[in-house]
């Protein structure tokens, strides 16, 4: 036997594939996409019989023709890697439908074990199979059992050793296509002359006179003369198609259904009754004309409210832990310095803190995924687009459109990166493109400190009211946008029907959930954290580079020299003179933050009298200068020694600031000034903006340190009011502007990355990047002039533009599309794709 | 109803819910009549028309015991005699 034997796992959608493969493999799994598409390739290993097996989940396709990409990558799979053994997954309660597939597999001669599946279902429903029968029509092993519960795992494995010992059937699996067959035996004698194509020939004699896109594409690589075969092939479609009056295509799809009709038939000994299943009754109150609406909305409350508020508060249980690994790394870098740290300590700090950020998302990405996969599991999915389908189609989006733009944040707080990931459901291209495209305009979590700052800082008057504006607006904004994409820049895009089974009800596992959770989970840090880690270190070059010029930072150094002078002459003479001396200053200053770390989150009496021993014991003058109690000489050291802190830390201050001005992102900011005007925008806010890309939360921590000190670097005064003391010419129309440009602006770097593996393109992500950046000025730019030209103030000018976009979002919706509905006899409602 | 068999002749976007239908012929091929064929919409098929959407389109039907939701549009080119 050979070392590694590779089997395969087919099956339709909705027949518990993923359920199989998990009972099969357990969680040993990798997952990655097949070559050239953004279809999944999930892969596992275990043990058959005495060797190892590689079992590939084919993606879910209802046949193996090439419309979908999922159809292509399954017919490729059987077709170019040989699997050893196919196990074709059916859903036993719907035998009929799921034995269409089945057919197909046996026609391309695949070496085919079928596993019913769901059998519980089939018995709930009162149907009786007879599995025996099923495997003696059929010419294969069968074999039964419940995913979901990991019943059947012997017997399928059994049944797959079974088949890999069986010697090839000498007569193969053959579908009758009655007046059909002359043609197909025509065109099986042409391909003969090319004797061995790789692909079955009866199989491709009837997908070629199918007019199947594919089959030709591949006929045109393999075959000799695809010239006189394409000749034969149009001559015996026409043919047929006169003496019967269908097309070959048609024809041929309803024998094989006739066929896979006949087997469900053999092989089920009592049919389900006709009474009403517990699905039915379950979708009479969610797909209701008014119950079902309010069931969505309560979904989705529910979903925010577990992941986002119920993630975020989790987040201050694991940000401890960051702030350890933080810890823990800075103990390994360079010590600080007493004006500037060393290069690497605060490229080390600034990387530390970049990936921080990220990661303190994954609770909140944990919870989001896990509640998405209940939805996903129960089959929820479906309903919910079933509901709102017809709102959404009318601005080129979709049903399924509404999970990803509730999880990015459709009101006030959400994340991109999963809103983006969801976007996967939706089964049609151009809908699907359109929504991820619109997903960076919601309200992602990191969004709501600069609108909190703002309206806090200019809308006090009418605080909630503007924050209702600013989360609602962005909905009346993305909605027009993608009707305007879908349009144009996406209008010859493949669109698929929507066509959908609701499939049955079921209680997930919470196996299967927690998998697919952490699936994603590790996807996220897999595809995002090193990217967002590689992206870190060149914003921290634009923040840090060129630096202080040398003469100025002399002059820093005098400043910090007199304060030293200063201290030197309080402790002159004291007992602390010789441990304030020299180097001795700094590594007190070090001593105190260690100390003050230490202390932290310590509330227990006894163990803070634990970490002080420790420290007295370290060194008990410094302890003394720390805590001087009742000793004078300390006390004025102590004095001294925060009279030089305190000046210390104001020329840190203005060398940040300075460093900030003269970087290259102030270079920047500066440099986009002349087209930030209109908009409002001065080189602060630019340089505030610019650092957002890296994270939406730097934009307040940037402007934050750039008011701090316009402020006199006053730490206890609070952010808004050091901005408004900042910018004193600021007005709310300022704020109005900067609010509505953060609500456009482009994805951050994880979003934009997530949008490249999601789309397989690079060209989307530049494109996501590029139109919210030109649409935000020219927005914010529209309200900023407009406003000042009209004479309106901020809150007028707000409400304006609310009215404006609301109004923007029904004419685009009542804009019929250019192509409506589809057209009859449509062999173009799917452009068939030219090559595999 | 004592109409003639031929006047039972509509699309499946005319059954009201409730209704139900033989599926007679599905008039378009290519990727649609495809998928229409996979979900089980086959010449000689029942079909009932369960309901509509909340905003009456898509419709959600039962063919061979099992639900499927279409657009109208789509269910339009289902030719469908009504029962």
């Amino acid at each position: 036997m050979s070392a590694r034997i590779l089997a395969a796992l087919a099956g339709q959608p909705n027949c518990g594939k993923s359920t199989v493969f998990n009972m099969l493999t357990g969680a040993r799994q990798h997952v990655a996409n097949f070559p050239g598409v953004t279809v999944e390739k999930k892969s596992g290993h275990f043990k058959l019989g005495g060797s190892s097996c590689e079992l590939v989940d084919l993606p879910g396709a209802y046949s193996i023709s090439s419309y979908s990409p999922e159809e292509r990558v399954t017919r490729d799979f059987l077709l170019f890697d040989h699997p050893r053994v196919v196990v074709n997954v059916i859903d036993a309660s719907n035998l009929r439908r799921h034995l269409c597939l089945t057919v197909e597999l046996l026609e391309l001669e695949a070496n085919v074990v079928v596993h019913c599946n769901m059998m519980d279902v089939a018995e709930r429903r009162g149907q009786k199979l007879d599995i025996e029968a099923l495997a003696a029509r059929l010419g294969v092993p069968v074999s039964s059992g419940v995913g979901r519960k990991g019943q059947g795992r012997e017997k399928l494995a059994a049944v797959m050793t079974q088949a890999m010992e069986q010697p090839p059937k000498d007569e193969p699996f053959r579908v009758d296509y009655g007046p059909l067959e002359p043609h197909i035996r025509a065109v099986e004698d042409v391909l003969a002359e090319g004797g061995e194509l790789g692909a079955p020939r009866r199989w491709l004699a009837v997908r070629l006179l199918e007019g199947d896109a594919g089959a030709m594409a591949f006929v045109g690589e393999v075959f000799f003369d695809p010239v006189r075969l394409g000749a034969l092939v149009a001559e015996r479609q026409q043919a047929f198609g006169e003496a019967s009056g269908e097309s070959p295509a048609a024809f041929a799809a309803l024998a094989r259904r006739r066929l896979a009709r006949n087997l469900a038939q053999a092989a089920t000994l009592k049919a389900a009754g006709p009474e009403r299943t517990a699905t039915d009754r379950i979708d009479d109150l969610v797909c209701h004309k008014f119950l079902g609406p309010v069931i969505l909305v309560a979904v989705l409350f529910v979903l925010y409210q577990v992941s986002i508020v119920y993630g975020y508060k989790l987040t201050n249980y694991t940000w401890p832990l960051l702030a350890g690994l933080k810890n823990f790394v800075a103990g390994y870098l360079p010590p600080s310095g007493m004006l500037e740290d060393p290069v690497l300590r605060s490229l080390g700090l600034w990387f530390m803190d970049s990936i921080n950020a990220l990661l303190n998302y994954i609770p909140i990405f944990f919870l989001l995924f896990f509640c998405v996969a209940f939805l996903e599991d129960t089959g929820y999915m479906p309903r919910m687009a079933f509901i709102l389908d017809r709102l959404f189609r009318s601005y080129g989006l979709h049903g399924q459109s509404t999970l990803p733009m509730v999880l990015a944040g459709v009101y006030l707080g959400g994340c991109c990166v999963p809103g983006v990931m969801a976007c996967k459901a939706i089964p049609d291209d151009k809908s699907r493109l359109a929504t991820i495209l619109i997903i960076p305009l919601m309200n992602c979590l990191a969004k709501v400190p600069l609108y909190v700052l703002l309206v806090g800082a200019f809308f006090p008057q009418e605080a909630s009211a503007a924050m209702f504006f600013i989360s609602t607006v962005t909905l009346f904004m993305a909605l027009p946008i993608a009707r305007l994409l879908s349009g144009t820049l996406l209008a010859n895009l493949d669109s698929a029907p929507f066509i959908m089974e609701m499939p049955p009800y079921h209680m997930p596992t919470l196996r299967n959930l927690l998998t697919r959770a952490i699936e994603k989970v590790a996807l996220f840090i897999q595809k995002i954290v090193t990217v967002v880690a590689a992206v870190a270190v060149i914003v921290f070059v634009l923040l840090q580079f060129p630096g202080i010029s040398r003469e100025h930072k002399a002059v820093y150094q005098q400043r910090l020299d007199e304060a030293r002078g200063q201290l030197d002459a309080a402790v002159a003479g004291s007992r602390f003179e010789t441990a304030l001396t020299g180097d001795g200053l700094l590594h007190f200053l070090r001593y105190e933050d260690a100390y003050k770390t230490a202390r932290t989150g310590v509330e227990d009496a006894e163990a803070a009298k634990a970490v002080d021993a420790r420290f007295r014991d370290d060194n008990p003058d410094f302890f003394a200068i720390l805590k001087p109690r009742a000793d004078a000489a300390a006390k004025t050291a102590q004095a001294g020694v925060k009279a030089f802190a305190a000046a210390r830390d104001g020329i840190t201050l203005e060398m940040r600031r300075e460093r900030l001005e003269t970087s290259f992102l102030g270079i920047l900011g500066r440099a986009l000034e002349p087209v930030t005007q209109f908009a409002g925008f001065n080189w602060r806010v630019n340089a505030g903006l610019l650092s957002a890309f890296a994270a939406k939360e730097s934009a307040v921590a940037t402007m934050g340190a750039i008011y701090k000190l316009e402020a006199g670097g006053n730490d206890n005064a609070s952010l808004e009011d050091s901005m408004r003391k900042g910018e004193a010419d600021f007005t709310p129309l300022h704020a109005l502007a900067l609010m509505l440009f953060m609500a456009l602006y482009p994805p951050c770097m994880a979003t934009s990355m997530m949008i490249k593996v999601q789309t397989g393109q690079a060209k989307w992500m530049v494109l996501a990047i590029l139109y919210p950046m030109v649409l935000g000025i020219v927005v914010a730019s529209a309200v900023f002039t407009g406003a000042r030209l009209l004479g309106l103030d901020g809150v007028t000018a707000m409400w304006s533009f609310y009215a404006v976009a609301v109004a923007a979002t029904i004419i685009a919706g009542l804009i019929p599309h250019r192509t409506p509905g589809v057209l009859p006899v449509a062999g173009n409602a799917c452009p068939a794709t030219p090559t595999p | 109803m004592d109409r003639r068999e031929d006047d039972n002749r509509t699309h499946l976007g005319a059954i009201a819910p409730g209704g139900q239908c033989t599926v007679a012929r599905v008039g378009c091929d290519g990727c649609l009549g495809q998928r229409l064929g996979d979900l089980g919409l086959v010449p000689g098929e029942t079909v009932t028309v369960v309901r509509n959407a909340p905003l009456r389109d898509p419709i959600e039907i039962k063919v061979s015991g099992f639900l499927v939701s279409l657009r109208r549009c789509e269910a339009s080119l289902v030719e469908v005699t009504a029962k």
